[in-house]
Parts: C-alpha cells; sequence; structure tokens
C-alpha cells in the first residue's frame, strides 16, 4: 500500500472468473444489434438540404417509413470495432485452413487499390480516359499467362466458383465449336472441392466421380476405364486437397486429350508451384486463379474475390466479354461482337463490368513486390512449411499419406481412435489455445480430415508454436481429457452454437416484435 | 524479401527435420519435365515498397478519376460519397483478413455484422429474407432467374427491355446450359411493353428494374397481380440502391425477387469491381435461395449467436444439386455498405435519396434548355435519357476532351441498335455541384451547336 491508499501488490486470488455485471468480459464486449440501438432521428452523416423539393416520380408516391435505426458516428464506429474485436483474422495469428492459403495480406496493396486514379474511375467512362487501368489488367494477365506458360487469360471471373464457371463455358463452347456437343460427362475426382461438382452441373454436364489410389492421387485406372467419346473432360485439383501432386498428370493430360475431352485444372492451390511449375507443361487446357489465395488478396470475411482463368490455345477464343485488346491507340476493351477484336467465338457474360478491378490493383502489387524470385520463394517456403508440420507431428497425429506433401498436410483421425474425442472437437481445443481450426472433414477422402496449409508467410517460431500446441493437444487426447475436448472451447466470445436450431427454426433478420429470450427457451 | 519470414538459416534447420537436403526433394512428385530450374527468366525481380507504389501510381495518374471532371455517369454503378468511417471500419485487420465464418465461436464480428447486413436489406427491399451477398447486381440478377427455373419448374424468362443489357446478358450466359430460354425484349426508353404478352405457360418469371436503365421509375404492382395469376415470379432488379430511399419497394409492389447492385452504399466505382449484390426473396423462397445466410442461434451457455445456415442448399454440402456454385461472396463490400447504412440510418438514407433526386430534377430543368437536347423521362429518380441531336457517342468522346464525363451513351450498352444511337444516360448524385451542372449544360450547348 503506497501513501495514498493504492495497493502496490497483487492480492493473490483464484482464477474462477465471476459472471460480471455487464456480460462483458474486459475487452470482450457483449455489443447489442443496430437495430437495438436505434435512437429515433439520430443519423452519422450529416447532409445538406435538398435543391429543389420538387419531385418528379412520374406519380409514384414517395417511400415511406423503412424501419432503419438511427446512430450517431461514435456508436457506430464503437460498434463495428466491438464486432470486430469477435473475429479471428489473418492479422491475430496463424490461420492453417487446407486448400484456402490464409497468407499475410500485405497494405500496401491496400494503399494502391485504394489510389483515385484506379478506385474512382467509372466503368464505362470513354475508353481514351482510363488507359491506365487497361494497362494494368494486360500486364497483370501477361505475369498470369507467364507463370502460367499459357496464351491467354479470361480476367473478368469474380471468385474462384466462378472462374470454373468461365472455363467449363469455354470447354462447352469448344465442344460446340467441333460440333461435339453430345460430350457431356465431366470426370471428377472424389477429393473435389464442392465447387467442381456445382459448377459442372450449371455448365449442364454430369459429373462421373474418378476414385483416389491408397496414395491419394487419381486411380489412372479407373480414369481411364470412364474415358469414352461422351467425355467433355476432367476437373483436377493440383496439387490436389490431400496436398499431394498428382504425379501421373501428364499422362492424364494425354488420356483426356487422346479421349477427345479437355484438362480444367481448380488452381485453388496454385500456391504450391507459383513460379516453379507452369500449368502449360502439365498439359492443361484452362485453370483459374483464385487472386485472393495466392495472390494474397484479402478474404474480407467471405470475399471479395477474383478468378482469372489462364486458357491454353485450343481454348483461347472461348472467353467471356469483355476483355482487353491492344488496339492502334493503346488499349482497348472488347465488348461485344461487334467490336473489332472479337474473336467470334465469346460465350456471354459472367458478370456487371470488367471484373474485380481492386483486387487486379492489390495482386499485381503483390506480384511486382516479389518477383520471379520472390514468387519462386513463396512456392519453396509454402511447401516447406507444410513439410515440417508434418515431420514434427508425424509420430503424434496420423498422416493420411506417406511421402513429402506439398504446400499443406492432411492428417485423418487414426490418432483420436479410442480417445473420445472427435476431428471436430480436437479443432474446436485449437480455438482455446489462440489458433483458428484447421480445415476439417474435407478432402471427404479420408475419415476426419485434418488439413493444415500454414502457407509461406508463418515464420518459424510461429510454426513451432503452433505445432507445441498440436502436440499437446494429442496428448491430453490420449490421456482421456475427453470431457475438455467436448466443451471446447471456453474462452471465446461465444462457445459452441447449436447449428442444428438455426436451421430447423431460420431467424434469417432482426424482427422489432420478436422477443430476443425466445431464442433460448 | 519482406513477406517471408523464414531465414536461410530457418530453412536448413527446417530441412533437417524433414530429412531432406533440399526443398527441390519435396518437389519430387512433379514430373522433370515439368520442374523448372529457377526463376522464371525475363521477369524482373523483387521491389520494395517505394519502387511498387511508383509503378502503380504511374498508372493510376493515366486515368481521368470521375472525382477530378464533372461526371454523370451512371448505368450500374455510381458515385457517391463514402463517410471516412467506412474505410477506416473494414480495414480493420480482423474484418480485412478474415476468413468466411464458418468457425462461429471466432467470427461473432463477421456472422453478427451479415446478420444486420441481411435485415438492411430486407427493409429497404421490402422484403422477408436476404442472403449474405452475391458478386453484383448482374450475376444476383442471373442467380435470381435460375431460381425462379427451380421454384417454378418452368423455364422461360421474359427479361424487360427496361432491364440493364449486361443484366440480361448475364442472366442468358448462366442458363445458357440448363435449358434456360431468355425472351430479352428490345430497348424500350419510353415504356409501354406489353410484358405479360410475353408470358405463356412456360414462363418461370419476368424480370424488370426499377428505375429502369433508362431511368424512368415505374409502379409495377399491376404486373406483380398478373404475374401472381399466372403462377409467374415477378422479379424486380434495382442497380442504384440510393433509390430505395424515396421510391416505393418492390416488396410492396409484389417481388416474389428482389436484386440489386449494392456498390452505391459505402463502395468506390472500382472500375466496375468488387461490387456487392444484393438477394432478397419472399420466406417461403428460403430454401431454394443462393448463398450464404447468417442465422440466429444460441451458443451452449444460452446466449444469443449466429451462424451460418440452412447450408444444405450450397455447393459444399450438396455438390452438383446446390442452388448455386457461389462460394466465396462480396463479404467484404456487404461490410462496407452495412456500415454505411448505419451511419445513414433512417433519416440520412431517406435525405441522401431526396438530395439524389433534387439534383436530377435540377439538372434536367438545366439540360432541357439546351438547343438539341430532349428529356424522355416523364419520372426519375437520379438518372434520365436525353435524345440528342446526333449518336451520343460521339457527343461524349467531344465533351471528354473538353474534361466533362457527360454520361453513359446508350449505344456503349445496346450496341448496333440505330433507335438509340441518340440517346444519354445522365445521373448525377449528391457528389455534384452546381458548377458541375452548369459545365455539362455548357458543353452540350458547345458540341451540339
Amino acid at each position: 500500500m503506497n501513501n495514498q491508499g493504492r495497493p502496490t501488490s497483487i492480492p493473490s486470488a483464484s482464477g474462477e472468473v465471476a459472471p460480471t455485471i455487464s456480460g462483458n468480459r474486459a475487452l470482450q464486449i457483449e455489443e447489442a444489434l443496430i437495430f437495438e440501438q436505434d435512437s429515433p432521428g439520430s443519423t452519422g452523416v450529416d447532409l445538406p438540404e435538398p435543391a429543389t423539393d420538387e419531385l418528379r416520380l412520374g406519380g409514384l408516391r414517395p417511400r415511406g417509413q423503412i424501419g432503419l435505426p438511427g446512430l450517431a458516428e461514435p456508436t457506430v464506429v464503437r460498434h463495428y470495432t466491438r464486432l470486430s474485436q469477435k473475429n479471428y483474422a489473418i492479422d491475430l495469428g496463424l490461420y492453417p485452413l487446407g486448400s484456402c492459403t490464409m497468407k499475410h495480406n500485405p497494405r500496401l496493396n491496400e494503399r494502391m487499390a485504394r489510389l483515385p486514379g484506379f478506385a474512382d474511375i467509372h466503368p464505362l467512362q470513354p475508353q481514351s480516359t482510363v488507359q491506365g487501368a487497361l494497362a494494368l489488367i494486360d500486364e497483370l494477365a501477361g505475369w498470369l499467362k507467364t507463370l502460367t506458360g499459357m496464351p491467354a487469360v479470361a480476367m473478368s471471373p469474380a471468385a474462384g466458383a466462378q472462374g470454373e464457371l468461365c472455363g467449363l463455358m469455354a470447354i462447352h463452347a469448344a465442344l460446340d465449336d467441333r460440333g461435339e456437343g453430345h460430350r457431356r460427362r465431366v470426370l471428377v475426382p472424389e477429393s473435389a472441392h464442392g465447387t467442381n461438382p456445382a459448377t459442372a452441373a450449371l455448365v449442364g454436364f454430369t459429373i462421373d466421380p474418378i476414385p483416389a489410389t491408397a496414395d491419394g492421387r487419381v486411380d489412372l485406372a479407373a480414369l481411364e476405364a470412364k474415358l469414352g467419346p461422351d467425355v467433355a473432360g476432367i476437373m483436377l485439383t493440383n496439387p490436389n486437397t490431400c496436398g499431394l501432386f498428382e504425379r501421373d498428370i501428364r499422362r492424364i493430360a494425354e488420356l483426356i486429350h487422346g479421349a477427345g475431352g479437355y484438362f480444367y485444372c481448380d488452381g485453388a492451390n496454385f500456391n504450391a508451384i507459383v513460379g516453379r511449375v507452369r500449368p502449360a507443361d502439365l498439359g492443361i487446357d484452362a485453370m483459374h486463379i483464385n487472386l485472393h489465395k495466392t495472390f494474397s488478396t484479402p478474404h474480407g470475411g467471405g470475399g471479395p474475390g477474383s478468378g482469372p482463368v489462364v486458357l491454353s490455345d485450343a481454348l483461347a477464343a472461348f472467353v467471356p466479354f469483355p476483355h482487353v485488346a491492344h488496339g492502334p491507340d493503346g488499349f482497348r476493351l472488347i465488348e461485344g461482337p461487334q467490336d473489332p477484336g472479337a474473336t467470334g467465338k465469346e460465350f456471354g457474360r459472367l458478370k456487371g463490368f470488367h471484373g474485380q478491378m481492386g483486387m487486379f490493383v492489390r495482386a499485381l502489387a503483390y506480384i511486382l513486390s516479389h518477383g520471379a524470385d520472390g514468387l519462386w520463394q513463396v512456392a519453396s517456403d509454402a511447401v516447406l512449411n507444410a513439410n515440417y508440420v508434418m515431420a514434427r507431428l508425424q509420430d503424434v497425429m496420423t498422416p493420411s499419406f506417406d511421402g513429402p506433401c506439398m504446400h499443406e498436410a492432411l492428417f485423418d483421425d487414426r490418432f483420436l481412435k479410442g480417445t473420445g474425442v472427435t476431428t471436430l472437437d480436437f479443432a474446436k481445443a485449437l480455438i482455446d489455445e489462440g489458433f483458428h481450426p484447421m480445415t476439417m472433414y474435407f478432402p471427404l477422402v479420408v475419415h476426419g480430415a485434418l488439413l493444415i496449409e500454414p502457407t509461406e508467410t508463418e515464420s518459424k517460431r510461429g510454426l513451432d508454436q503452433f505445432i507445441d500446441v498440436l502436440r499437446g493437444l494429442a496428448a491430453r487426447a490420449r490421456a482421456g481429457e475427453a470431457e475438455a475436448f467436448q466443451a471446447a472451447p471456453r474462452l471465446t466470445p461465444r462457445r459452441r452454437l447449436d447449428e442444428t436450431l438455426a436451421a430447423r427454426r431460420p431467424v434469417l433478420r432482426w424482427q422489432p416484435e420478436a422477443p430476443q429470450a425466445e431464442a433460448a427457451e | 524479401m519482406r513477406y517471408l519470414p523464414l531465414t536461410p538459416e530457418d530453412r536448413r534447420e527446417m530441412l533437417g527435420a524433414i530429412g531432406v537436403g533440399s526443398v527441390d526433394e519435396l518437389f519430387r512428385d512433379v514430373p522433370e519435365a515439368a520442374r523448372l530450374k529457377g526463376p522464371i527468366e525475363g521477369l524482373p525481380a523483387h521491389k520494395g515498397e517505394l519502387e511498387v507504389e511508383r509503378i502503380l501510381s504511374r498508372m493510376a495518374a493515366r486515368n481521368v478519376t470521375a472525382g477530378s471532371a464533372p461526371s454523370f455517369l451512371g448505368a450500374g454503378a455510381y458515385r457517391h460519397h463514402v463517410p471516412a468511417a467506412v474505410d477506416h471500419l473494414v480495414q480493420r485487420g480482423e474484418f480485412l483478413t478474415s476468413y468466411t465464418p464458418y468457425q462461429p465461436e471466432i467470427t461473432q464480428g463477421t456472422l453478427q455484422a451479415l446478420f444486420e447486413f441481411q435485415t438492411q436489406v430486407a427493409l429497404i427491399t421490402g422484403m422477408d429474407v436476404a442472403n449474405a451477398s452475391m458478386y453484383d447486381g448482374a450475376t444476383a440478377c442471373g442467380e435470381a432467374v435460375l431460381m425462379a427455373q427451380r421454384v417454378t419448374r418452368r423455364s422461360r424468362a421474359v427479361l424487360s427491355g427496361g432491364l440493364h443489357p449486361h443484366y440480361a446478358e448475364v442472366a442468358a450466359t448462366l442458363g445458357r446450359h440448363l435449358d434456360l430460354e431468355t425472351r430479352i425484349m428490345p430497348p424500350a426508353p419510353q415504356g409501354g411493353e406489353d410484358l405479360m404478352a410475353e408470358v405463356d405457360e412456360r414462363t418461370s418469371c419476368v424480370v424488370v428494374q426499377n428505375p429502369d436503365v433508362f431511368g424512368n421509375v415505374r409502379d409495377y404492382t399491376e404486373l406483380g397481380a398478373a404475374c401472381r395469376a399466372k403462377g409467374v415470379l415477378l422479379i424486380v432488379a434495382v442497380t442504384e440502391v440510393v433509390s430505395l430511399g424515396l421510391l416505393p419497394p418492390p416488396g410492396e409492389m409484389g417481388a416474389d425477387i428482389v436484386v440489386a447492385e449494392g456498390q452505391s452504399i459505402g463502395n468506390a466505382l472500382n472500375f466496375g469491381g468488387p461490387y456487392v449484390g444484393l438477394f432478397a426473396t419472399r420466406e417461403r423462397f428460403v430454401r431454394q435461395m443462393p448463398g450464404r445466410l447468417a442465422g440466429q442461434t444460441v451458443d451452449a451457455d444460452g446466449r444469443r449467436g449466429f451462424v451460418l445456415t440452412l447450408s444444405t442448399r450450397e455447393q459444399h454440402i450438396r455438390r452438383e444439386k446446390a442452388t448455386s456454385n457461389i462460394c466465396t461472396n462480396s463479404g467484404l463490400c456487404a461490410l462496407a455498405f452495412s456500415i454505411h447504412m448505419t451511419l445513414l440510418g433512417e433519416v440520412g438514407f431517406r435525405n441522401l435519396a431526396r438530395i439524389n433526386h433534387a439534383n436530377a430534377v435540377k439538372l434536367a430543368g438545366k439540360l432541357a434548355a439546351v438547343p438539341g437536347v430532349q428529356v424522355l423521362n416523364d419520372g426519375f429518380f437520379n438518372e434520365f435519357t436525353l435524345r440528342l441531336n446526333r449518336p451520343a457517342a460521339a457527343v461524349v468522346d467531344a465533351l471528354a476532351a473538353k474534361g466533362v464525363l457527360a454520361g453513359v451513351p446508350v449505344s456503349r450498352l445496346a450496341p448496333g441498335r440505330k433507335e438509340v444511337e441518340d440517346l444519354l444516360l445522365v445521373a448525377v448524385t449528391e457528389t455534384n455541384t452546381e458548377d458541375d451542372m452548369d459545365a455539362l449544360a455548357a458543353g452540350l450547348q458547345e458540341v451540339l451547336r
């Protein structure tokens, strides 16, 4: 105690936390919905008086009350800041989500995307006034073509799944162009991401699954047996979702091409090989690139993404509108069949405008920052980090396959057998340790999958901490602490949430009359 | 390289732990012929921040920004003022660098924001429910047409000539391999379409826009009733979402699905993307909706919380039977929309809409006085169509040379159609000053003389 009566030492007390009066827990603050903070008449934006009261609404009556809440700016800033503190993020720590490539998002890229010269230009401005924007699209397209060895790229797809759609529509259009519109069967490995079969179905193809072999690759014999005159192509992720390179990929390409089909590659895992292996050298006809994975545009809690598709000579003409071309007076946007430079084989339009410009700027900033040498190192370190995780965990967890992995390490739940701990429990326990869970129960080809992708932006020290935690959790699971796992996470703003209730009685919006206690019955 | 934390010593140690001599050995499953021996030749090496900033700033400087010139472009993308707090908040790393909220215990921030977003979208459109966003307005519209096909089990879509041509093209492209027949009506700058005459027993939906692409505001109440009588869904697209602060919402007119481009609220022009598609519908159709949905539930302690829900509609569960292949959506743009909308609130959103309309009324008056210009619209929100005494594209180019971004020539959206060649779409928002308006009027007067 000092002479003002202020205690100078910390009293010893038990670590148990009694419930607080507010429900808050220091930096974790309970935050009501904006609708529950309505202060009618308040606003966070000051606007001038309208220039006139005259209405020219063609006889329509102006709208009545909408029901939006009113909040002043300080309340709004606090609201979203508090909400943000309930999120895990790559800025906070390792995000080992397999096949999602959660790597560091450089802030330079954000600054560049916000330059008014990119952010404040309208998509339909006269082309003479947006030559820098078209040049940027062309420059990024050039890098993507060189890095993949492919002759063409369609830039407009909005995300990976739309890239798949673009690629399969190109294949469809090329088959129609050859007069082989009867080819409607697409081979898709069982380990594929759900967007692959969903996309193939959208393009009117039927899906024929190919099994995996015991070493986690495409079963070549099964593939060969499925080839026939109705095969449109194959959709293959490489490296695949088991984190393995498809050793027979060039043979697969030969077989597909020999049967008259096309080879679509899902490029979600391009980070493993960027700058070190060119997909063109593997015999691929089309591949989308998730700029929000390999080229580090931020995931933003679920998007936006960007999914340009590189195309082989056989598919190069089959692109959506619009696309950028070199013209006599600079760059030109080809927006329809009437524009000089159109291939005449375009299959329509996928998106409102030209593509995800804001993502293009970020991706190009990332690529220029790395250069050819840096990108080589990206793939090298991504693969090194994953193999290091695999090597240091293989005695306590159970890797699904032998041999080196690529950029992600796949384990199954054999190491949890008899412990009463499931993959889900194990992953949720990781949350209390300050890490985001790995990808769980995917791919479907192994039991209780745990798929770990550290990416190249993790330090060795960070990886060692992560590995030590996983080793410790595996030891606890073996030691019979199943109940603690089943109760995890315990330290989060919310504990496990009732997803069954959410689906059985969907509450998808706030309603003024709905008593909030009802859900807790 | 500043983004790569491993040191040469780390790498050596790690290779030792793995038990290989080099990283190359880890690539041994890659066919020999496809393994590059070193970084791709002919490409530049890594660069520091300053150099990258220089290169990109040079490219940016070659564009004429909408903020540097009197600008009147709309046609599906609008320049509005976005409050400073919006960009600050969306750049918080906890939002910006977070993944899709599949682990609800550590993503309540994103999930609650999406739940609020969905509620805001439902309120402004006058609908029951909304999803957590689509890529943009055009893809939302295409998905709505596919949804109508699933709901009605009919496969013919009638698309109004007042629908943004890009929206119609996207719908036709998305449906082309799903036995969807799209009847796209010719451009109708002054309305007068008889859409019900196009409806038959195979028709799944009628798609209209409000305000339409020519800026006309419409009452679709009668059309909605006529559709309902025939079991046809009415889809209403809104490309300028600020209009919902002044016009009666599509939900009140009997819309079954409302799709909108949300860019106007919270998001910059960005040369066309990323934007945010809004998608709202009736409660009874919720299980046919595409895209992610945030829903309310409780946690193990009985406290309110939020999760992604009804995912049995989605590709990661349902695979080829999913309602859409969409995975990544426009999460951060939806957040920006939601923050901006929260800042506006009831009072701000309605006032913003009034200001936009008032500026349009004022500009229409000024332009109608220019010889060679005719304003075609009876009613409009913040965009209208001018008939000029010559082809509009050349007029726009001439004005661009004078430093005025005059608007969008309809021929840019509907090329090769003689009847729209002399039409110019002019949009005006709260960002346009009286000087801007006078510059446009004076410019037109000069060019049309």
